[in-house]
């Protein structure tokens, strides 16, 4: 059997997730230059604002074609309250300190948001159920489940809303002129500070939307769900060219697609038995990135976004 | 030398011990002032594998209370001193360092994790205070590097009540292949001490009895998507996944396996016999195996009691698999110290350092009936008690399907 159509479904399937989440790095770099550690712990209290609203909120027996975007509702809800609170009380009193100060400030907060989740979610310390859709469909000889489809939408669907806001509404166009330069953005009245903001925001929602299809494909949630991912994403949005927002998809895809076919292949190759298999994905990711960073050091697609003179 | 050693470590730790008693001296006071012996307690109590870890805390306290309650040691009142390893071998050391600092402890139960063991021995050892742990397989631990060919044990003060991957290896592949008919396994494991160990173990001794491996590979604890291992099981025509490892994966496995519309059964050993499995993977766990030491406590007339008492108490944590053994190893301690005191005449040696090293030769001597059935330990430490169960997930529930003793090919 051909396993290679499943393999690369795979994937994209993965490389959609960190590239819904690597939006949120990149947007954020893109504006202010400052990489959002806690992102992925954002994008983990999203899942957990969706799990609130499936178990506590809905009754049982909610249909999931009504609970699926009551719980993007709830997660978006909480991932965006949290991205927005983290920009107003941990990243903003600390704008103009040096770069490392709020890099040190989002690992704490990400770990002080982990240990929250931990502590104060019912039943949070360890994995905790997930509504799942788990009907399967083949297609060819690639089957995928109902949460897969519903992850390559959400994929689509997001980045086309995203590019029409950026490059079509006026806040986006301000966005764009405050990544340019934030103090001539400010002296051309754009309150540089409330476009921040938004893009925390759009940030925050982005990973909701990662962190609900992440919940509906695994069947479970954790705290620590946000740090490997996370991780992944901003590789992926340092892969595609940091700062930019296409750059993220694309990063996020390349990266998942190696990831998987490097978990699949590289052991079939002679004599590479012992550097294949699942185990070895990381590294060879990593790898990729280091390769790319080599020959084009600013990512696959250059930093159009965060260009400053 | 062995007593110098021990004296100089003690003293050493007790320096940077806090909140400890610190007075030895009114230990065994014969009208009723009462001494208070601690135990310790190391097993990962939050995160990953909390459940089982919870479970042998809360089986350790059982035995606690029930020693205080029945004075089995006249004048003395135990407590528990439970910390957290968060299942790294790192913390698990500097918590055997915590334990032996206190100087009213005389033994420790713990840990669940073998790699975490592999820390703490020499700890334990160094201090001459005894530790059983209630959970730990992995075959060297008590039968030294080379256990294959030249078994030496390398810590005389490290126990357990558990029995070896060898053993529980062996069981499995006799089961995989003469139980449930199937042939050709896939064999996955997470590169820990623990998991590797065992899949290594199922691995030779399901080829030796004719079955075949059709592919092996290895996951990353911590590891979320399986997409592309599950796509290379599903091409190898594989009809059994063993899997040397805990639940935390397992259950995420189990679950992509299945979506993906591969039918075959999860086979692990007791690293996923816990609740959360079922729990984590839902309806996909269902069929799934796993071996687990001892027989299944509620068979056991003596475990029944414990039972009661662990449900009526509303503890967390489940208490399957280790719980039982984890009550067993704490009454091993708790005896030994009776012993010690029956030899003392009657009354607990007064030099925390003396009753130590009385607690290992103690606990080395024990024979008793315990809830998991008759507690002793071989030259090695290991326990002379080498019955093994498998478990099925049966509409949402572990049920034993066979009991029986491992035999090696």
């Amino acid at each position: 059997m051909n396993t290679l159509p499943q393999q690369l479904a795979n994937g994209l399937l993965l490389g959609s997730m960190y590239g819904l989440i690597a939006i949120g790095y990149t947007m954020v770099y893109g504006i202010v230059q400052l990489i959002n550690f806690a992102h992925g712990e954002i994008f983990m209290t999203g899942a957990f604002g969706a799990l609130t609203v499936y178990f506590y909120i809905l009754p049982d027996g909610t249909s999931m074609a009504l609970a699926v975007p009551l719980m993007l509702l709830g997660g978006a809800l909480v991932a965006i309250l949290i991205a927005v609170g983290a920009e107003r009380f941990a990243y903003r009193p600390l704008r103009g300190a040096p770069r490392l100060a709020p890099l040190i400030t989002a690992i704490g907060l990400s770990l002080a948001l982990q240990e929250v989740v931990r502590n104060f979610y019912p039943g949070a310390d360890r994995a905790r159920a997930f509504p799942g859709l788990d009907t399967t469909h083949d297609i060819g000889s690639v089957t995928i489940k109902d949460a897969d489809i519903f992850l390559i939408l959400a994929a689509i669907g997001c980045m086309a809303a995203l590019a029409f806001f950026v490059r079509r509404s006026r806040t986006g166009r301000a966005m764009q002129a405050t990544a340019q330069d934030p103090d001539t953005a400010q002296l051309m009245g754009i309150d540089t500070n409330r476009i921040i903001v938004i893009a925390f925001a759009i940030g925050g929602f982005f990973a909701a939307v990662a962190a609900v299809a992440y919940g509906l494909k695994y069947g479970n949630v954790d705290y620590r769900m946000g740090f490997l991912m996370g991780l992944k994403a901003f590789t992926a949005a340092v892969l595609g060219g940091i700062g930019n927002i296409y750059g993220a998809m694309l990063g996020g895809v390349v990266l998942g697609v190696a990831e998987t076919l490097a978990s699949a292949y590289i052991d079939e190759i002679p004599g590479m038995q012992q550097l294949g298999g699942q185990s070895w994905a990381n590294v060879w990711a990593f790898g990729l990135l280091i390769l790319v960073l080599l020959f084009r050091p600013q990512g696959l697609l250059g930093e159009r976004v965060a260009d400053r003179a | 030398m062995v007593i110098l050693t021990s004296v100089l470590t003690t003293g050493a730790l007790t320096l940077t011990a806090c909140g400890s008693r610190d007075d030895s001296g009114d230990k065994g006071g014969d009208n009723g002032s009462g001494t208070t012996l601690t135990i310790g307690v190391d097993a990962p109590l939050s995160g990953e594998n909390s459940t089982t870890g919870l479970g042998i805390q809360y089986g350790a306290q059982i035995a606690v209370d029930d020693a205080n309650k029945n004075n089995w040691v006249p004048g003395v009142k135990f407590k528990l001193k439970a910390l957290d390893d968060k299942a790294q071998p790192a913390t698990g050391q500097s918590n055997a360092t915590n334990i032996v600092g206190d100087k009213t402890a005389v033994g420790a139960v713990g840990p669940l994790n073998s790699g975490v063991a592999q820390t703490m021995q020499q700890v334990f050892a160094s201090a001459d205070m005894v530790q059983i742990s209630p959970a730990n397989t992995a075959p060297e631990l008590t039968q030294g590097k080379n256990w294959q060919t030249d078994k030496k044990r390398p810590f005389k003060t490290y126990f357990r009540t558990a029995t070896t991957d060898e053993l529980q290896g062996s069981f499995a592949a006799g089961y995989a292949y003469n139980g449930l008919k199937k042939k050709k396994a896939f064999v996955v494991d997470d590169k820990q001490t623990y998991g590797a160990g065992l899949a290594k173990i199922f691995n030779e001794q399901y080829k030796k009895l004719g079955g075949k491996v059709v592919g092996t590979d290895h996951v990353n604890t911590g590891d979320k998507d399986f997409g592309s291992l599950v796509t290379k099981i599903k091409n190898s025509g594989a009809d059994l996944l063993y899997y040397g490892g805990q639940y935390d994966e397992s259950a995420l496995i189990t679950k992509q396996l299945k979506d993906a519309g591969v039918k075959i059964p999860l086979f692990g050993g007791d690293g996923m016999f816990a609740t959360t499995y079922i729990e984590a993977a839902g309806k996909s766990s269902e069929g799934d195996l796993a071996t687990a030491i001892g027989v299944p406590a509620d068979t056991l007339p003596a475990a029944k009691t414990f039972i009661q008492t662990y449900k009526d108490k509303g503890y967390k944590g489940d208490y399957g698999a280790y719980g039982a053994y984890a009550y067993d190893a704490t009454t091993a301690i708790i005896k030994a110290v009776k012993a010690a005191a029956d030899a003392n005449g009657g009354k607990v040696p007064t030099d925390i350092n003396d009753l130590r090293s009385k607690v290992v030769d103690g606990v080395q001597k024990s024979d008793f009936e315990g809830l998991t059935g008759k507690i002793s330990f071989d030259e090695y430490g290991d326990t002379t008690n080498k019955q093994l169960t498998v478990y099925q997930v049966e509409k949402g529930a572990w049920k034993d399907v066979e009991t029986g003793t491992a035999d090696l090919q």
